[in-house]
């Protein structure tokens, strides 16, 4: 029946926008995600049943808490008739005990905001593998279901329902504090919380594979994420510089694949493709990370050269010199043989191919890029303006072979051809 | 996806300003929006006297000065949102602290809305782009 599907689907939304404020609340209690993930799909279960029969209620989100935490107390009492482990009813008071305190709806927004928080560090435990962390993220904090995440990452539904099972095993085992780490540790453990909403955004912007709705999908879950964590960690330079990339990348999303998904190089993209709203907004949270006293950190650099190509009207107007100056800093602090070649790229771009050239000699050896085809690619274009078509056409043609990649294959046999002319 | 959200306040102009007390609910359901990460952009509008309407007519163009006798009602701002399903978006503009208002939510066109030929000729394609 359509009106059933209607309820249903309203309180899918509600749902949505309430479960993660929900589970970090009810696992600020019983201090334990996996108890507060199954208490408050019991309250959905009972919303299911009645909201579409009573209609939802004014304060969707108290009422499921006040639900979620009946249903503890009825586990909790029923539990206490069996012979139990004296920690675990001593567990189940506390429970009980923090029932008495303020209503959910009522707490101060402070408190929801460092219970999101201390469930994204919770998720993104270091006694978590990578995977693990990813699909906890988008469980807890996305509210997605087991199959979505499942269709996200082309794994199968029992895999992830493992993977889950298991974190929230291992949370347990090793007594994961629900806390947010303060001080060093916080700097120390942020980088893991960010790195995870970098991969699942990641995830869906690769071109590679995957239904295009479902890659949207996660690049609009990591953009929320990460706006949240900007929001709930405003002095950590890196968690705006984080969102600034994101917003940036992701204003290029319209632009960044051809008619029949081949992927568009950033310099031959159509910029009229760019979405402004989201330049404006990786721009002023760059702004943000920027006035703060700390330095840029790896994503804050990121971010910095992203902006300076989402201001560029043309691929003309880009500021070269300033993005070479940018991968320089990011080689100091995070260095890595791509982030020379890229910085071997706008060091060509800016003081022209000699320079950039003698960059790319310094870095040809590292064993990372020896089968990667941006190298060859990279050094074929510098010789090709160089003049010296013969070497650039050699270039072109490994690059051709080292690459996985069909349209960008023709491209380089074309550019051979060309250089050979 | 990405919805915008505009708000029909029913008032008369000459209460076109808010109070204080409207702002300070307002600002409080803004907030909450960009604590949830779906806000994108959002403005109040002055009335309607401060600005004009330009209409076309068989292609030709008249300029009238607001107030706009004729409008039944006018629009006094917008929000941009992402959402993951229109009852999300929808449920987003229940929680607005309304009074007398009413409050439209449109999803914004996205590319699979469009014919391959009416695509091609798209500069800026507004669907791909998540964050909206």
């Amino acid at each position: 029946m359509a009106a059933t599907a209607d309820a249903r689907a309203a309180v899918e939304a509600v749902w949505r926008i309430e479960s993660a404020r929900l589970v970090a609340g009810l696992a600020r209690l019983v201090r334990d995600v996996g108890l507060a993930e199954d208490l408050a799909q019991d309250a959905l279960l009972v919303a299911l049943e009645r909201w579409p029969r009573d209609g939802v209620p004014d304060n969707p989100g108290a009422w499921l808490m006040a639900t979620a935490k009946n249903r503890a107390i009825d586990l909790a009492r029923r539990a206490s008739t069996y012979e139990r482990k004296r920690e675990e009813v001593a567990h189940e008071l506390g429970i009980m005990l923090a029932m008495d305190r303020a209503d959910f709806a009522a707490e101060a927004d402070d408190e929801v905001g460092d219970d999101l928080l201390a469930l994204m560090f919770t998720c993104c435990h270091p006694a978590l593998s990578t995977e693990a962390r990813v699909a906890l993220t988008l469980r807890l904090l996305g509210g997605l279901t087991t199959a979505e995440i499942a269709r996200a990452f082309l794994v199968g539904e029992p895999t992830v329902a493992q993977r889950l099972t298991r974190a929230k095993k291992t949370l347990r085992e090793v007594r994961a504090d629900f806390e947010v780490p303060v001080g060093s540790a916080l700097r120390a453990r942020l980088p893991d919380v960010l790195e995870v909403v970098y991969l699942i955004f990641n995830e869906g912007y690769a071109a590679s594979s995957g239904e295009r709705w479902v890659r949207t999908e996660l690049c609009e879950e990591a953009l929320r994420l990460g706006r949240i964590l900007a929001e709930l960690a405003p002095a950590e330079p890196e968690a705006h510089g984080l969102i600034a990339l994101l917003e940036i990348q992701a204003s290029r999303l319209g632009a960044r694949l051809g008619p029949d998904g081949e992927p568009i190089l950033l310099l031959d993209q159509d910029r009229s493709r760019w979405d402004p709203l989201l330049i404006v907004r990786g721009v002023a949270a760059l702004k943000r990370a920027e006035e703060l006293p700390a330095p840029l950190g790896p994503y804050g650099l990121q971010a910095a050269i992203a902006a300076c190509h989402g201001r560029a009207l043309e691929a003309e107007d880009t500021d070269w010199v300033r993005i070479a100056a940018l991968y320089e800093a990011l080689g100091a602090i995070a260095p890595s043989p791509i982030v020379e070649l890229n910085r071997a790229v706008a060091v060509g771009m800016a003081f022209g191919p000699e320079v950039g050239l003698a960059l790319l000699e310094r870095v040809a050896t590292e064993p990372a890029l020896r089968d990667y085809h941006l190298l060859p690619s990279v050094r074929g274009d510098l010789l090709a303006r160089l003049g010296r078509e013969e070497e650039a056409a050699v270039e072109f043609r490994r690059a051709a072979e080292l690459t996985a990649n069909e349209s960008e294959r023709s491209l380089l046999l074309r550019r051979a051809g060309d250089a050979e002319g | 996806m990405r919805f915008m959200m505009f708000m029909y306040p029913q008032i008369d102009e000459s209460d076109w300003n808010p109070t204080a007390e409207a702002v300070e609910a307002m600002s409080r359901y803004n907030d909450e929006l960009r604590k949830a990460g779906m806000l994108l952009a959002l403005d109040g509008l002055r009335p309607p006297s401060d600005g004009a309407s330009v209409s076309f007519n068989g292609g030709e163009v008249k300029v009238t000065d607001g107030p706009f006798a004729e409008a039944k009602e006018v629009v006094g701002g917008y929000w941009i949102i992402q959402a993951r399903s229109t009852e999300e978006a929808i449920e987003w503009a229940k929680r607005c602290p309304g009074e007398n208002c009413r409050i439209e939510v449109r999803p914004i066109f996205e590319m699979e809305d469009f014919p391959p030929d009416v695509r091609e000729r798209i500069g800026y394609d507004p669907g791909l782009h998540p964050g909206g």
